[in-house]
């Protein structure tokens, strides 16, 4: 990342709290995260850390309780940004066939909106098969939710994040209902789109070695209040390989992430233990 | 023979064996025909006095229709707005139910006070009792939408009428057919009450006047009449849902095809 350039996605001072008075809960502590345009950044660390909290944020799903998210150097909600965000549940429309979810997108955010009637039976509808295709779902355009396996709709669910060329790419937890074998090919198909398309992608995740194989940057956080504790940059060449992970650079990092989150879980555990 | 063949085949045997039990019931217990008419002379005097029996079924049918018809609008539109907004929600509600537990026959005399006798009533009437399941069901359609599939198109930045034409609406459709077939049934219900009480038309008036001559075959064939009006709607809204919401009731189409 270009030291100088303007970050893209800027939390700064940004606190979260639910409630009032003496029962507020702090879901995120003060946090400040900087990440650059097209940069992979992952967010780790246990349960309840605020991590999907920073998504939300982030997406201006939720407002921020004190300080300021930017995004492409706008306040969050006033930003021409086109953002796609994919779910651990793949959350597509059951009454929709595959290829009308995947073009869900295009019918909501402008400029294709406008052009959604003139384009949706030609360049748009072959925009979405050739996304299809490119993480193997050729051919499955005209089935129904229903009747595909979980990890073939957590593909389309990715292909509906991607639809619309976002520039700000949201994974919360997206392969985590999934078996190991499927989640390693996803991880190769989710490093081949973002290294032909750029998006700015934050993926929430509970698998370290989905972290090292996918981001640039792993930034560890923990809980009561979350907040992020570590930032560890991930250098590896790509793109990266399966193999790779069973190298001696690669364990030693995930397990340098493991200590770390174990860590931060140690006072938790005590305070648990207390009462 | 196919499956579906012989499943119609026994349903068709079942209802015609319903009128055969009747039909013997009645001969075997020596039941009066101003008691309980047997299914033959009922099915004579609709044959026989179907060209005066006609005139009332349109009525009534018309009058059915146009009911339901405001009712659908009307309790789609409420639908919407209580299940779209919280504050709506609390204060539609217990007025619904409020109004929805008043019995529509005490209702009628007030629409005759309005309006006078005749069809006016029985439309109002046939709407109010059609209303509330579609008022309920919409609501609750739209209520129970799952709040990731709104996170996923607020996401978008999609607008609110977004996500009710997107997500909101078709996922509230099994539940909107769902009531129409309850409503459909209700409405006759409320027309022929309306019909009963204020009115100079219609099957209700029919069955009114019969009554009172004591020609009880006439009361049943009016009532024969209701029932095939009721079949028949319910059977056309019953085609109509299955084109719409196929995929709610997957399973009882072939799988992987």
């Amino acid at each position: 990342m270009n030291e100088d350039a303007p970050p893209f996605v800027h939390l700064q001072d940004v606190r979260l709290t639910y409630g009032h008075g003496d029962r507020t809960v702090e879901a995120l502590g003060t946090t400040n995260l900087k990440v650059g345009k097209g940069d992979f950044v992952a967010l780790v660390g246990p349960s309840g850390c605020g991590k999907s909290t920073i998504l939300k944020l982030v997406t201006g799903l939720i407002p921020a309780s004190a300080g300021w998210v930017f995004v492409a150097q706008r306040e969050v909600g006033a930003e021409p940004v086109r953002v796609g965000m994919a779910f651990q549940n793949p959350t597509l429309l059951p009454w929709l066939t595959i290829r009308q979810n995947v073009m869900l997108p295009l019918k909501i955010v402008p400029p294709f909106r406008q052009q959604y009637r003139a384009k949706k039976k030609t360049e748009f509808r072959d925009r979405a098969d050739a996304l299809l295709e490119q993480v193997g779902l050729a051919g499955f355009g005209d089935k129904f939710p229903w009747q595909l396996s979980g990890g073939m709709l957590q593909r389309a669910s990715l292909c509906r994040a991607l639809i619309h060329d976002p520039q700000l790419l949201m994974l919360d937890e997206p392969f985590g209902a999934l078996d190991q074998f499927t989640r390693e090919e996803l991880w190769a198909i989710l490093q081949d789109l973002w290294l032909t398309r750029r998006p700015t992608v934050l993926l929430v995740t509970h698998d370290l070695k989905e972290a090292g194989y996918l981001a640039n940057r792993v930034c560890v956080m923990r809980a009561r209040p979350g907040r992020i504790v570590e930032d560890c940059a991930v250098d590896f060449v790509r793109p990266r390989t399966i193999e790779m992970t069973y190298e001696p650079g690669f364990v030693s990092l995930t397990q340098r992430l493991r200590e770390l989150i174990v860590s931060a879980r140690a006072p938790d555990a005590a305070v648990e233990s207390a009462a | 023979m196919t499956y579906a063949l012989r499943r119609r085949l026994n349903s068709a045997a079942v209802i015609i064996g319903f009128f055969v039990v009747w039909e013997l019931a009645c001969v075997i217990f020596h039941i009066k025909e101003i008691v309980l008419p047997r299914p033959s002379q009922v099915f004579e005097t609709l044959w026989l006095q179907a060209p005066a029996i006609w005139p009332h079924t349109v009525q009534t049918l018309y009058t059915t229709l146009v009911g339901f018809a405001l009712g659908i609008i009307s309790g789609v539109l409420l639908g919407v707005l209580i299940g779209s907004s919280r504050l709506a929600y609390d204060t539609g509600y217990p007025l619904l139910i409020g109004f929805s537990s008043i019995p529509k026959v005490a209702v009628v005399p007030i629409f005759v006070l309005w309006f006078g006798a005749g069809t006016v009533p029985a439309v109002l009437t046939a709407m109010i009792m059609s209303l509330f399941p579609i008022v309920v069901n919409v609501a609750t359609g739209l209520a129970t939408t799952e709040p990731e599939l709104e996170d996923v198109m607020k996401a978008l930045r999609a607008t609110k009428l977004d996500i009710l034409f997107n997500v909101g609406l078709p996922r509230a459709m099994p539940y909107f057919f769902a009531s129409l077939k309850v409503s459909v049934t209700l409405a006759f219900v409320g027309t022929v009450i309306a019909e009963t009480v204020a009115s100079n038309q219609g099957i209700g008036n029919l069955m009114m006047i019969a009554s009172s001559s004591f020609d009880v075959p006439l009361v049943f064939a009016g009532l024969l009449v209701l029932a095939l009006l009721g079949v028949g709607l319910y059977a056309i809204f019953s085609l109509i849902e299955g084109r719409v919401i196929g995929w709610a009731r997957r399973k009882d189409d072939a799988g992987f095809a």
